[in-house]
């Protein structure tokens, strides 16, 4: 274990430390300490280390993460894990606004809740929730999977694309063109995985999926009067 | 962007420290707005009938104390000075009203940053760490304190265009964000009475609550008839006599981070500007829900 005390320094030093590794290291598992609620801590990372960090963090945390696995013990600020590509970034806390955001693979988890918009323009990760989300989460979303075990705020799914949401809780309000649609057995059995995964427990037949009703997809010449 | 803080001391023991707190607070959002920054400061009540004024110019050598002489002469009241750089704080054995319309017809350039009988409010363009130590603010005691760093998007960047906005006594406003309909609620509020010192949106805001709380309402009814009035994007701290509030519009756009311990509340943009704050390893933290208003008074 590598300790990285950032306490009144500047966080470019350890990003460039871990961005040096080279693909076959053996400095696979780091720690953080004093994190202070610095922004851009541990993004950018392309290789498969461990990095724990003990405090809370401020903004795009672990952002553009590929193949590492992050974890915050902490709650953090806007943007964690955006635009992840790989790996598994999570956050023992709460997390802030656009959890995850145009994230394309990998998985993001948040233990606590989520602010506003999260899982916002998803391209292909799953984000996992184990509390509520905010208002506009899944805004644009086009493929991947947001699974909520609260609650979900207002508009959720506004503008929705492909991706997948699975909420457990209440749903405040659905945004336009986003549906409850049917929970299939293959809807439960990818459920099921990605709760595993995550490591949550909760019954995959206890959540209710919701999607896109496709109608935004195409002009239709009925609402030539809308605009 | 702008940055916004603000300390609320709920065990006394904290306030010989309450400059020292909300100085480091102020500097660690020094990157959300390196234009300008202000503070206002609760501290040393006037005596009883006794008002005090926060008052500013730009030049360094402007006679303040010919200036309080010749208001003692007009007004036949006794005052006492104290100058910290381009600011001076005078407290007048008087009422606000007269000094006020005595300083505006007889002291041009001369400008009111604040008044009341115990809010100071100092603000100055250039760096945060700057205007705190030209202030001396590390230095002050208090009950709380309101700061902000600016980062100006809608008006010029002078000292009178920074926060905090002070529109009432003892209360001021400080705004991360942009107000869309401020050039017709300016007028609107014009038509109803009130005057302004600037074109900048957020002297708007400060103006609006007043205006409200003056008609009657209570801070809570005057901060939930903006979110129908004010259109735009912002998060708000107001500084009272007693306490503060805060206020996110609708969308939630801006940030807001606030925490709270047995011994105080704090707010700030972002989570850094609390990092130091002794006990927040303990404390609960968390966003406030957008439109929704959060207030804090002394007991």
């Amino acid at each position: 274990m590598i300790d990285v005390d950032i306490a009144g320094t500047q966080v470019r030093a350890l990003n460039q430390r871990l961005h040096a590794l080279p693909k076959d290291t053996n400095e696979r598992a780091w720690r953080v300490l004093n994190p202070m609620g610095a922004h851009s801590i541990a993004a950018g990372l392309t290789q498969p280390i461990e990095v724990r960090v003990e405090g809370h963090v401020g903004y795009y945390c672990a952002g553009m993460n590929k193949e590492a696995t992050v974890v915050v013990e902490g709650h953090c600020g806007w943007g964690f894990g955006e635009n992840i590509m790989s790996g598994l970034v999570r956050v023992t806390g709460n997390a802030s606004q656009a959890v995850g955001a145009s994230g394309h693979g990998g998985m993001v988890i948040v233990d606590g809740d989520a602010g506003a918009r999260c899982a916002i323009g998803l391209k292909g990760a799953d984000i996992v929730v184990g509390g509520s989300v905010g208002h506009f989460s899944a805004f644009m979303a086009q493929a991947g999977s947001l699974v909520v075990l609260g609650d979900a705020g207002d508009n959720l799914g506004d503008s929705l694309y492909e991706a997948r949401l699975y909420v457990r809780g209440s749903v405040a309000s659905l945004g336009a063109d986003c549906v409850e649609k049917k929970m299939t057995p293959h809807h439960l059995q990818k459920l099921e995985r990605i709760l595993a995964k995550a490591g949550m427990t909760a019954d995959p037949k206890s959540f209710r999926r919701y999607g896109s009703a496709r109608k935004l997809y195409n002009f239709h010449a009925d609402h030539a009067d809308a605009y | 962007m702008c940055g916004i803080v603000g300390l609320f001391l709920k065990n006394p023991a904290l306030r010989p420290e309450l400059g020292t707190h909300v100085s480091t607070m102020l500097a660690e959002m020094t990157s959300r707005g390196p234009d300008s920054a202000g503070i206002a400061v609760y501290h040393r009540p006037t005596v009883d009938g006794a008002s005090k004024f926060t008052l500013f110019h730009d030049d360094d050598a402007y006679p303040w104390d010919e200036m309080t002489g010749r208001l003692g002469e007009a007004l036949g009241v006794e005052s006492d000075l104290e100058k910290r750089a381009k600011h001076v704080v005078l407290a007048v054995q008087s009422a606000e009203d007269p000094v006020r319309a005595w300083l505006a017809a007889n002291c041009p350039g001369v400008r009111v940053m604040g008044y009341g009988t115990l809010m100071e409010v100092y603000k100055e363009k250039g760096l945060p760490a700057d205007v705190l130590r030209r202030h001396g603010i590390a230095q002050m005691e208090g009950t709380h304190a309101i700061g902000h760093t600016r980062m100006a998007t809608e008006s010029i960047v002078t000292t009178e265009h920074s926060h905090p906005f002070t529109a009432a006594p003892d209360m001021c406003l400080v705004h991360n964000g942009s107000l869309s309909n401020h050039n017709r609620l300016r007028q609107w509020l014009k038509r109803r009475g009130q005057s302004f010192d600037t074109d900048n949106d957020s002297e708007v805001a400060a103006r609006y609550f007043a205006f409200r709380m003056s008609e009657g309402a209570s801070l809570e009814e005057a901060m939930e008839a903006g979110l129908k009035d004010l259109d735009g994007f912002f998060t708000f701290t107001m500084g009272t006599r007693d306490g503060f509030a805060v206020l996110r519009d609708g969308i939630a756009c801006k940030p807001a981070v606030l925490a709270e311990t047995d011994d105080w509340v704090a707010m700030g943009s972002e989570y850094r500007a609390l990092a130091h704050l002794p006990g927040v390893d303990k404390a609960t933290i968390w966003e406030p829900k957008p439109a929704v208003v959060y207030t804090w008074t002394l007991n």
